[in-house]
């Protein structure tokens, strides 16, 4: 079979330095070509900018040339190393070899094991492109933070009540600093405490308190999980995985329930926040519904062209709160083999006994295709990336980028997460469809 | 360069010109080196990332709109689909261009690709491609990977064209193989010059810019139109078919001499094309020796003379006035060759003074074997002989370089290069469009720009209070050159 990709919606392993940077003062170190950090930053960053403490033109860099090819790296890698610590002022630093350097056969767990008795922490991941996906190297980099560094300073004591909240993954998830903010504003909610170890004044402070917390809380289809077990397996701390990132009211109430009982929380307590919420919620819903149900253009039925955390979370948004009907949808992220029927299962599981269907494929052509011969019974509303534009446009369709390659809209703080975020993901599809004759 | 156009690579442009990386001194001891051939390269024992010939390379051919880019590589490299993806649909759909028969597909080579070699695959891939988008060319770009493990791109490309009615093209821009991003140019040039360039079959009365994203295309199209010649701008937004006829142009130009070289000067060695040798079009002295270059070679002198005269008449006296504001001003630059030596005299003819200059490499020749004129120009009309290095993109060194001279202003051009002099309390300019500086009336409009720059200063000042540098102050006690090979600290 042609393995092609076409119109990539992620990148190699190496855009696991995206996680890196994520962590507020990580250094990523790359052991890696000239062009890697600056191309998939570019890519995976895009129009929302990657000017934080630390940026790709920032990270120290071995910039592979023939030499190394030929000779070998590792003199290069360990005098990157060593001068890295000096010049950049740091507290994680985390070597990610390329292709290259891998191919050729460079030790790089050897290299930077010579600097374990460095001030600042330096731990490893091989994360050349051709072994996996961006999503993948957001997992390996975790593990080698659990493995190489909060293993080395052991268990630590309890705390009751910490929660630490794992799934938006740096950079990647266009809006992956609000969603975290509002994961944890959610959880503080029921009286627990977030702790969270990416975006601002976050870093190694939280990143050490991880063996403390009382439970994990996964909220992301698959990427995460064997973070999370290795946590287990290691530290005794048990998970809640919740699958759907929760947009909108219905999940977020099933979500603040979930997290609630898991945690212990009183019933009264939890019952409360949702109360609270939802009537602010359905205020809004009550006073905009003629927008919503007097549209001559809207859609009523939908697809998303995502990673699985997208499609998953916008699926059920729009099928239990919206109540529109999904057709396929397409799951873009290369979803490893292991975790697809389970993720498949998941989009069949709505109100009503209403399912989607699911189809991965990383072949952005014969996704187009495939949309292009369903019928929609109107025109379809469309969800994923910049490359899903054209068609929405051919198809009359309407149309909202939320993940990699976004493009042509700016994101901040802004977050769908939530009863906030639900809202406002309702405000973004509106604002295209309002663009429309009505 | 007569050679090159004959072997399947462009070679690197260290092996093919010469050019560096490294180098630390003044505007004129670097002239001086260069021309004794004493110019020696500096390695570094500490870099940081900086940019790669593939991505040149093909963003640059991903903007033709009837042509397909397979990338054989891992996925990452093909993330350029991802950063070119709407920007080339915003600009065919700004001049109503049909571009649905381009694309930027990848290979996803593996580990198992490693071991066994992937040119099955590949093949597969290019003959899907053709079929899904019928292009009108395709071009394989090579990836560090299909490099190393040897992958023949050149025997697979001629076999494929024995299948599919239309040129493939091997691009062979593997990241490791040069320092200097501006090489990925020559790589793409090389392929349009050897495999989608035709011999003349009639003159045109079209000119050929050289050029990124063509800015400029309204004014440029009417100021030529003064000497009754049609501009073509390249490569963006242009057809497989224009560019087959690259070789009955009248003439070809550029924006940016490091840009333009390869092709430049090979549509002038192998079709007779002029490739007008001059000053890139930034400002005044720039402008006219660009224009009055194009003149000559179309026999046009005394049209460009009287243009120039009658714009000269509307727009010196602003810029004058102007230049009374900007006068006194310090100001260090980091951009490419190029861009940099052409934007240096811009700003030194708004008054303002060059405390340090800044290149990602420098080229000591092009591909005629001569100076760059844009270089030869400062070296000779510069008021001061300031400080230069080239700097590979080296945000270690350039942020070194701005806390101990502390300039008034920075000018960049480069992605994620200029909020870095903004945090030190340094106001900045990206100049990226580049023709931003175009003629007396872009003199003007970047004057003012730096004055509004220099006197609104709130950006710059919120940001810069409220954050840290990511550097120890251990670095900034170091001379910027501490990591050159062969040199310490000053």
């Amino acid at each position: 079979m042609t393995r092609i990709i076409d119109q990539p919606r992620y990148v190699c392993a190496l855009g696991a330095m995206q996680t890196v940077q994520g962590i507020h003062r990580g250094v990523p170190v790359l052991h890696a070509g000239p062009g890697c950090a600056a191309k998939l930053a570019g890519g995976i960053a895009g129009s929302n900018g990657d000017s934080g403490y630390i940026s790709p033109q920032i990270y120290p860099c071995s910039n592979v040339s023939e030499t190394e090819i030929v000779f070998g790296g590792e003199d290069n890698l360990r005098q990157t190393i060593e001068n890295a610590l000096k010049v950049i002022d740091g507290d994680l630093f985390v070597v990610l070899s390329g292709c290259t350097t891998e191919i050729v056969g460079d030790d790089i767990a050897k290299v930077s094991s010579e600097f374990a008795g460095s001030e600042k922490p330096v731990i490893f991941v091989e994360t050349a492109g051709f072994k996996g996906t961006n999503l993948e190297g957001h997992e390996w980099v975790i593990d080698a933070i659990i493995e190489q560094y909060l293993v080395k300073k052991g268990q630590k004591q309890k705390v009751k009540g910490l929660v630490n909240i794992w799934g938006p993954v740096p950079s990647y998830d266009p809006f992956w600093v609000g969603n975290i903010r509002e994961l944890e504003a959610l959880v503080a909610e029921l009286g627990l405490t977030p702790n969270t170890i990416f975006g601002e004044y976050r870093g190694m402070e939280n990143i050490d308190m991880v063996p403390a917390a009382e439970f994990n809380l996964l909220v992301s289809p698959w990427v995460g999980l064997k973070n999370v077990r290795l946590l287990e397996e290691q530290f005794a701390t048990p998970y809640l995985h919740y699958p759907t990132l929760p947009i909108g009211a219905v999940e977020t109430g099933r979500f603040l329930r979930a997290v609630g009982e898991f945690a212990g929380v009183d019933s009264a307590r939890i019952n409360s926040v949702v109360e609270r919420h939802e009537k602010e919620y359905y205020y809004h819903i009550e006073r905009t519904s003629d927008v919503f149900l007097e549209n001559r253009t809207m859609s009523r039925r939908f697809s998303t062209v995502t990673n699985a955390a997208d499609a998953l979370a916008i699926t059920s948004f729009l099928v239990n709160d919206f109540g529109l009907v999904p057709d396929r949808q397409y799951i873009t992220d290369a979803t490893p083999e292991e975790h697809r029927e389970r993720v498949a299962n998941l989009f069949k599981q709505y109100q009503y006994g209403i399912e989607a269907e699911v189809m991965f494929s990383t072949d952005g052509y014969e996704i187009h295709n495939d949309i292009r011969t369903n019928d929609y019974f109107g025109p379809p509303l469309i969800i994923g990336s910049i490359f899903e534009k054209k068609l929405a446009e051919e198809l009359n369709g309407n149309f909202l980028a939320v993940s990699a390659p976004v493009k042509e809209r700016l994101i901040l703080s802004s977050s769908y997460v939530g009863y906030h975020g639900g809202l406002e993901l309702l405000e973004d599809i509106y604002t295209y469809v309002l663009k429309q004759f009505n | 360069m007569a050679n090159t156009r004959k072997n399947a690579e462009s070679g690197t442009r260290e092996t093919r010109l010469g050019s560096i990386t490294g180098y630390n001194g003044t505007l004129k001891e670097l002239h001086a080196k260069a021309g004794c051939g004493s110019l020696a390269d500096k390695g570094r024992c500490f870099s940081q990332a900086s940019l790669c010939n593939a991505a040149c390379a093909l963003s640059q051919l991903s903007y033709i709109t009837d042509a397909a880019i397979v990338h054989h590589a891992p996925s990452g490299c093909a993330v350029t689909a991802m950063q070119v993806s709407n920007n080339k649909d915003q600009l065919a759909s700004k001049l109503g261009l049909d571009n649905s028969r381009s694309a930027y597909v990848c290979t996803d080579m593996n580990d198992s690709d490693i071991v066994f070699g992937a040119t099955d695959n590949l093949k597969e891939v290019v003959r899907e491609t053709y079929r899904r988008y019928k292009p009108s060319a395709i071009f394989i770009g090579a990836s560090c990977v299909s490099g190393i493990i040897g992958e023949d791109l050149e025997s697979t490309a001629r076999e494929l064209e024995d299948e599919i009615p239309i040129p493939v093209a091997p691009v062979y821009c593997e990241g490791f193989k040069t320092k200097i991003w501006a090489s990925g140019f020559d790589a793409a040039y090389h392929a349009i010059l050897t495999r989608i360039v035709k011999p003349p079959e009639k003159k045109s009365n079209t000119v050929n810019v050289i050029n990124f994203f063509g800015s400029a295309r309204k004014q440029i199209t009417a100021i030529f139109a003064e000497f009754g010649v049609v501009p073509l701008f390249l490569i963006s937004n242009t057809s497989i078919e224009q560019l087959s006829r690259l070789s009955e142009s009248l003439a070809t130009v550029s924006t940016c001499g490091t840009l333009g070289t390869y092709l430049g000067n090979g549509l002038q060695e192998q079709y007779g094309v002029p490739y007008v040798k001059s000053l890139q079009p930034h400002g005044i002295a720039g402008f006219e020796s660009w224009l009055r270059g194009l003149g000559q070679a179309l026999g046009k002198e005394a049209d460009v003379d009287s243009f120039l005269e009658r714009e000269r008449a509307v727009h010196l006296p602003k810029i004058e006035a102007l230049k009374k504001k900007l006068t006194g001003l310090r100001a260090v630059i980091g951009m490419g060759p190029g861009f940099n030596f052409n934007t240096s005299r811009a700003i030194q003819e708004l008054g303002i003074e060059i405390v340090h200059s800044a290149a990602w490499h420098f080229d000591k020749q092009y591909d005629d074997g001569k100076t760059p004129d844009a270089f030869a120009y400062q070296v000779e009309h510069s008021p001061t002989n300031y400080n230069l290095s080239v700097n590979d993109l080296q945000n270690h060194e350039l942020i070194n370089i701005l806390h101990r001279v502390k300039p008034d202003i920075f000018f960049s051009r480069h992605t994620g290069s200029t909020v870095w002099a903004m945090k030190l309390g340094i106001p900045a300019i990206c100049v990226f469009d580049e023709y931003a500086i175009f003629g007396y009336r872009g003199l003007l409009n970047f004057g003012a720009w730096i004055h509004d720059v220099v006197t609104n200063r709130s950006y710059m000042e919120n940001l810069s209070k409220r954050v840290k540098l990511p550097y120890t102050d251990w670095w900034f006690k170091q001379g910027h050159n501490h990591f050159y090979e062969g040199e310490r600290a000053e």
